[in-house]
């Protein structure tokens, strides 16, 4: 537990490095560079490299964004493999994207609960 | 004063961004949230009878109500502001970026506000995920029915 | 008024009789905090919206510095003000509680000069008595407008400033003794340096900054030298910009004795404010707040302020423009 702890550090770290890398040296906006790094997971999954990827590192993989990407392409490529091109539109919302749908609730009852405060 | 011979001035005097440390800082902040995320999912996986595969959905529902508590009290700005792409990358970044929109909008009202604005920033990431997944997909299902590649 | 191209002198010395400043809480952390004559214990002046706030802020400031006039409000002929708000809402509401005649400006960050500067061109004119002139602005409001929504956990880079919750307005009218009087002004020319980085405005302004002191200055040809001359909200960054300017073109060897600006002294050196203030209200706070009442002291007895302004929307930004840029300049005199 402690060694895949360590890795999740690791791994999870590197990405955001990368992330890093992307906001202040390619002077990307975060909503390019989160873009980006969803496309990746996806582009990832798609060569069969993500689910290797989150056996090794765990949350290190399962935690940045780029696993919202994977999830995503995930479900289309088991649907499509059931059922050809019609479950590529099936699947991609089989595999539920609970990191999607947990802003969703969490932003409503946040807004519900909270004030922005214009301290620094 | 042209363009040309002013960004040369700019380059020269304009305080740099401090990569190095930012990448640093990244590391540290974006490592402790995956590790976080790791225990949590532990805490899924030995109490809640989860298994390895299934404990990441609650474990990233869980982060991203651990988000909205730090979003909601004015810490996560903070660590934004420490952390960089270390709390803009992971889950609970994507979890800021909604739920700090939803709160600000409230002014604006719940339908036309928060309804309409929450993914003013997240919006991207959600719209490409998708598109990718399907492009990803259809290429794949594509090439294996032509042949040149087998599911894996 | 004597009009020599971009300079215009002002013969009867419109006066600027009475100012009021006030702040929102974290602007007691300003270095100048001791001038400022009401800080708000919240910044939305407890109503429910940052708008809200900021219109209140407005209509307190105009009153106030009325009533330090010894006026009353219907003693004022035209309001003149501005504020970083889409169309200004903040500024036509309080307009609205006010009940006076009302023209809105927009110079982004330089509407505290170009609202000074037009009042003046009004009592030269001899059309009015008494102008309220002055600008404000709310960083709730114009962060999330311009930037991302405040709990967002953006990274602010080394050249980016804090949009400060102030306002300042004073009211104008012809010429009284003993107190500052507007001598002459510059109105700016939009720069446009092709700068794209909207977390670093300093340098997209200090070209236009440039261009405007250079420019008064020159034309000016009075041989008295300047006590002060003050940008708005260059920044660390933009000023030290700005310097480098003037060194290169041979500007520094007019007759001013110190160069400053309002948003780089503003917060102090606290490095978590980056490059320093900015906002409507950050000049107007410090223009019409410390600097006025060292004129009253004496302590200065010739100043030119230069308001500098960024005249981007976020729309523009998100289009790939650039973004162009203003300073206004005028120069206060007292006997």
């Amino acid at each position: 537990m402690i060694l895949s702890t360590i890795i999740a550090f690791v791994v999870g770290g590197l990405v955001c490095v990368v992330g890093q890398l992307l906001f202040d040296v390619a002077k990307l906006t975060p909503a390019h560079t989160l873009s980006l790094l969803v496309v990746v997971g996806s582009v990832l999954d798609g060569f069969g490299l993500y689910e290797p990827f989150i056996d090794f590192a765990g949350a290190g993989a399962t935690i940045p964004i780029m696993s919202f990407g994977n999830s995503l392409t995930h479900g289309a490529l088991q649907e499509a493999e059931k059922h050809g091109i019609i479950g590529v539109l099936t699947g991609m919302f089989e595999v539920t994207s609970s990191g999607i749908s947990a802003a969703i609730l969490f932003g409503v009852i946040g807004a519900l609960l909270f004030k922005s405060k214009g301290n620094i | 004063m042209d363009a040309k011979s002013y960004q040369p001035i700019v380059d020269q005097i304009a305080p740099k961004r401090p990569v190095l440390k930012n990448c640093m800082t990244a590391f540290l902040t974006g490592g402790i949230i995956c590790a976080i995320g790791q225990l949590i999912s532990y805490v899924y996986m030995y109490f809640f009878n989860f298994t390895e595969r299934t404990a990441s959905n609650p474990t990233v529902a869980t982060m991203v109500f651990i988000a909205m508590l730090l979003t909601g009290f004015g810490l996560y700005k903070k660590i934004g502001q420490f952390g960089g792409a270390g709390s803009a990358v992971p889950v609970t970044g994507f979890g800021n970026a909604v739920i700090s929109a939803a709160i600000e909008h409230k002014s604006e009202g719940f339908i036309l506000g928060v309804g309409g604005n929450m993914f003013k920033l997240a919006g991207a990431v959600i719209v490409y995920g998708v598109f990718s997944a399907f492009v990803v997909a259809l290429f794949k299902t594509i090439l294996v029915s032509m042949g040149v590649l087998e599911w894996s | 008024m004597v009009m020599k191209s971009r300079l215009l002198t002002f013969q009867s010395r419109p006066t600027i009789i009475s100012t009021a400043v006030t702040a929102g809480p974290l602007e007691k952390q300003s270095v100048f905090h001791s001038s400022f004559d009401v800080i708000y214990d919240d910044e939305r002046t407890h109503l429910k919206t940052n708008e809200q706030g900021n219109a209140q802020l407005i209509e307190d400031t105009c009153l106030l510095a009325v009533r330090k006039a010894g006026l009353e409000i219907a003693d004022i002929d035209v309001l003149l003000g501005g504020d970083l708000v889409n169309q200004m809402t903040p500024t036509n509401f309080a307009a609205r509680e006010l009940a006076i005649p009302y023209l809105g400006m927009f110079s982004a960050c330089a509407t505290s000069v170009s609202s000074l500067i037009t009042g003046s061109v009004l009592i030269e004119s001899n059309l009015v008595e008494n102008v309220l002139f002055g600008s404000s602005s709310q960083h709730n409001a114009v962060e999330r407008q311009f930037r991302y929504p405040i709990e967002y956990g953006a990274q602010k880079p080394p050249t980016g400033q804090w949009t400060v919750t102030a306002g300042g307005f004073g009211v104008l009218s012809h010429s009284k003794s003993n107190l500052p009087y507007v001598q002459s002004a510059t109105i700016g020319q939009v720069v446009d340096c092709e700068c794209t980085d909207p977390l670093d405005m300093g340098s997209a302004m200090a070209p236009a900054a440039f261009d405007t002191i250079q420019t008064h200055l020159n034309e000016n040809g009075n041989d008295v030298p300047y006590d002060l001359v003050m940008t708005g909200d260059l920044g660390k960054t933009g000023f030290a910009i700005l310097q480098e300017l003037m060194k290169k073109s041979g500007l520094t060897s007019y007759p001013v004795k110190v160069y400053r600006d309002a948003g780089a002294e503003f917060y102090g050196n606290k490095s978590e404010f980056r490059s320093g203030a900015s906002g409507a209200g950050c000049s107007a706070s410090v223009y019409f707040g410390p600097i006025y009442n060292d004129l009253l002291a004496r302590k200065i007895k010739k100043v030119l302020l230069v308001a500098t302004g960024a005249l981007l929307s976020p729309l523009s930004f998100q289009q790939g423009e650039t973004i162009p840029c203003i300073a206004h300049a005028v120069e206060l005199c007292i006997d």
